[in-house]
């Protein structure tokens, strides 16, 4: 990287003091609270409290509902970030071969992303309700027992089908760029060289977009495990019975609902410990296999 | 081996615009035929439309007897080498070579036969773990040369390949590709825009304009009897000196009277600049015409200079080519004469030639 010089010494400090003041505020200050609070325990009502060292990890660790919110966090995060790429892909080459109305296709496979989570939530939620949704309908009288407050292994579908809806459109973006970057002899030559549509799909197109695919499964296990909170809350609130309880919302759940903060907090430590040990885990194995253009 | 046959190729695009008007082309077996044209003339649709990369509005185009408009660009037994080169960047150098021939399923054995030979005709064997990104441009270039060849195909198609070098190389590389495809005896359709480049690879030239073929032969054949005046003025650098005939242009003209007296109104003549001489004491020959000009400017080329000037009130502009290096000033007026076997007569009105005799 060429070296930059600078007329003085303060103005590279003040041009990167926005970025870094932003991550102070918004991430150090409160990541440094949760580390702090972890280690204290307050009493229900907020008047006394006291110092208990590593006593809530431990208290956290050894229950039961905790294990149980760490199984269903890695099936929904796991299931969520494949489902999003895996269609968002789907539909960036299906827009490949658009030829009538592509910027329209565009356009409202963009629109989702558009839509509040809670609100995201809300659509399935409507969609889906037993007692009023138009496709529970549907689904009931195909013969499909489908209730998802009362059976949490359709709860979870529903929760995994509203979160990856939401994220398609942000993959398809993505997705739709990285194609249209490759050049068009590239696909012509493998053509002549006798691959078909699939293969030259997966031995042209696919490496080609690895950078991007690489990219985005960063950003969709950190999106399944933290921003999903909105749509867990307004389709399940966590039901039925745990079922969809994920970490993310069982910090809120235990530190606002059940006022326990110290808990919460050791929570939330425990949650960044493993998303920051998952992209270092994904950079160290998964980015090698990416060729960068 | 195999030759390719075009009857009456149309290409219209959805839009409306006819980019190819009813091309008929027959391309012989072992022959090396380049298309040539300024942009936007269709050579390069064309070229596609035989690789099978563009549709066929209407016509027929065959490979080796066979027609091949419903068929796939790898049914088709033809090998392409693009301009931008294509070579997959994630892939190394034998990666790509081999790339077409896992596709079609032949022996590993058989593969690495090929591509350690292409790679030893290419001198590229030392690249062959390296990657694209790796590699110098001419280097690239091999690389897709080699792609071609390893697929022993009916035919090879070349779309601008050396547009993207510097000139000394592209010199190197437009000798390789022309001993390569003298070698190897594989059918080749080349398109380029560089007419130089096309007079030096082709066995036959083909000159196209807005979609049409103004005139197919050997390179020789169409820089001597070109047959229209776009030919006249697209191949030969600089371009042929043009001056249409008006009423009052023979009475400016000097030399021979029988000449003057043959150039009619409402043609026009050309007269190459390598054909024209500056008239010293020696003065005029008999069958020589001369025309008067005013110098405009003169350019050194090396062993030789070109010296433009403006002839008469119609202000029609002459370049004249002269040995060794030549100064005139701006405004000097000198005298040029072409001998009268030199002229090429064109009807100005259909830009047809004319092959009156003198």
């Amino acid at each position: 990287m060429p070296r930059a010089v600078f007329p003085n010494r303060i103005l590279p400090y003040a041009l990167l003091a926005p970025q870094v003041a932003i991550t102070l505020v918004f991430f150090y200050w409160p990541a440094s609270q949760a580390l702090y609070q972890s280690t204290l325990r307050q009493d229900p009502f907020g008047l006394k409290t006291r110092f208990v060292g590593l006593e809530n990890f431990e208290a956290v660790l050894s229950d039961p509902s905790y294990l149980n919110a760490i199984e269903t966090t890695l099936i929904f995060s796991l299931a969520t970030a494949a489902l999003a790429m895996a269609l968002a892909l789907l539909f960036a080459s299906a827009a490949e071969k658009v030829i009538a109305g592509k910027g329209l296709y565009r356009t409202l496979m963009i629109w989702p992303y558009a839509v509040a989570p809670a609100v995201a939530g809300l659509l399935w939620l409507f969609m889906f309700n037993p007692t009023m949704g138009t496709f529970a309908y549907i689904l009931r009288r195909s013969g499909i027992p489908w209730d998802p407050l009362l059976d949490g292994n359709q709860a979870m579908l529903l929760v995994i089908f509203a979160a990856a809806w939401k994220q398609i459109s942000y993959n398809f973006l993505f997705f739709v760029a990285a194609m249209q970057s490759i050049p068009r002899s590239l696909i012509e030559a493998a053509a002549i060289d006798g691959a078909r549509s699939t293969k030259r799909f997966w031995t042209i197109v696919f490496p080609l977009i690895a950078p991007t695919t690489f990219f985005l499964l960063v950003v969709n296990t950190v999106y399944a495990f933290f921003d999903t909170f909105g749509i867990i809350d307004a389709v399940t609130a966590g039901g039925p019975a745990k079922a969809t309880e994920t970490l993310v919302y069982k910090v809120y759940n235990d530190g606002f609902v059940n006022l326990d903060l110290g808990g919460s907090a050791a929570q939330s430590v425990i949650l960044m410990a493993i998303v920051i040990a998952l992209t270092a885990i994904q950079f160290r194995y998964v980015e090698r296999k990416v060729h960068y253009g | 081996m195999a030759g390719i046959e075009l009857k009456d190729v149309r290409k219209v695009y959805a839009g409306g615009v006819e980019a190819v008007k009813g091309v008929s082309l027959d391309v012989q077996d072992g022959h090396f035929v380049v298309l040539v044209g300024p942009s936007g003339c269709g050579k390069s649709t064309l070229l596609r439309m035989v690789a099978g990369l563009e549709s066929i509005t209407s016509g027929t185009i065959a490979i080796g007897g066979r027609t091949v408009n419903e068929l796939e660009p790898a049914e088709r037994d033809i090998a392409m080498v693009f301009q931008n080169y294509a070579l997959y960047p994630h892939m190394t150098v034998r990666r790509n070579l081999e790339y077409g021939l896992r596709n079609r399923r032949i022996p590993s054995d058989e593969i690495t036969r090929r591509v350690n030979e292409a790679a030893a005709i290419l001198e590229i064997a030392p690249l062959l773990d390296r990657k694209p990104g790796q590699l110098s441009g001419g280097q690239r270039q091999r690389v897709a040369m080699g792609r071609a060849i390893v697929r022993e195909p009916a035919a090879f198609l070349f779309d601008e390949p050396l547009s993207n070098l510097d000139a000394k190389l592209r010199v190197q590389m437009r000798a390789e590709i022309r001993s390569l495809q003298r070698r190897l005896g594989t059918t080749s359709l080349y398109v380029t825009h560089d007419q130089l480049e096309a007079m030096t690879l082709a066995d036959q030239l083909v000159v196209l304009s807005a979609g049409h073929i103004e005139q197919a032969g050997s390179p020789m054949e169409i820089y001597e009897r070109p047959a229209t005046l776009f030919v006249a003025t697209f191949i030969g650098s600089p371009a042929m000196n043009l001056l249409p005939i008006e009423p009052e242009t023979a009475s400016q003209l000097a030399g021979s009277s029988a000449v003057r007296d043959s150039l009619s109104v409402g043609t026009t003549i050309g007269i190459r600049p390598e054909h024209m001489r500056l008239v010293g004491d020696e003065g005029i020959q008999d069958d020589e015409i001369a025309a008067d000009l005013v110098v405009t400017g003169v350019e050194l080329v090396g062993a030789e200079s070109y010296v433009y000037g403006v002839f008469g009130a119609q202000k029609a502009e002459i370049a004249v080519r002269v040995p060794g290096y030549r100064h005139f000033d701006g405004g000097t007026p000198i005298r040029a004469a072409a001998g009268a076997t030199s002229l090429h007569r064109f009807d100005s009105k259909t830009g047809l030639r004319l092959d009156s005799p003198v």
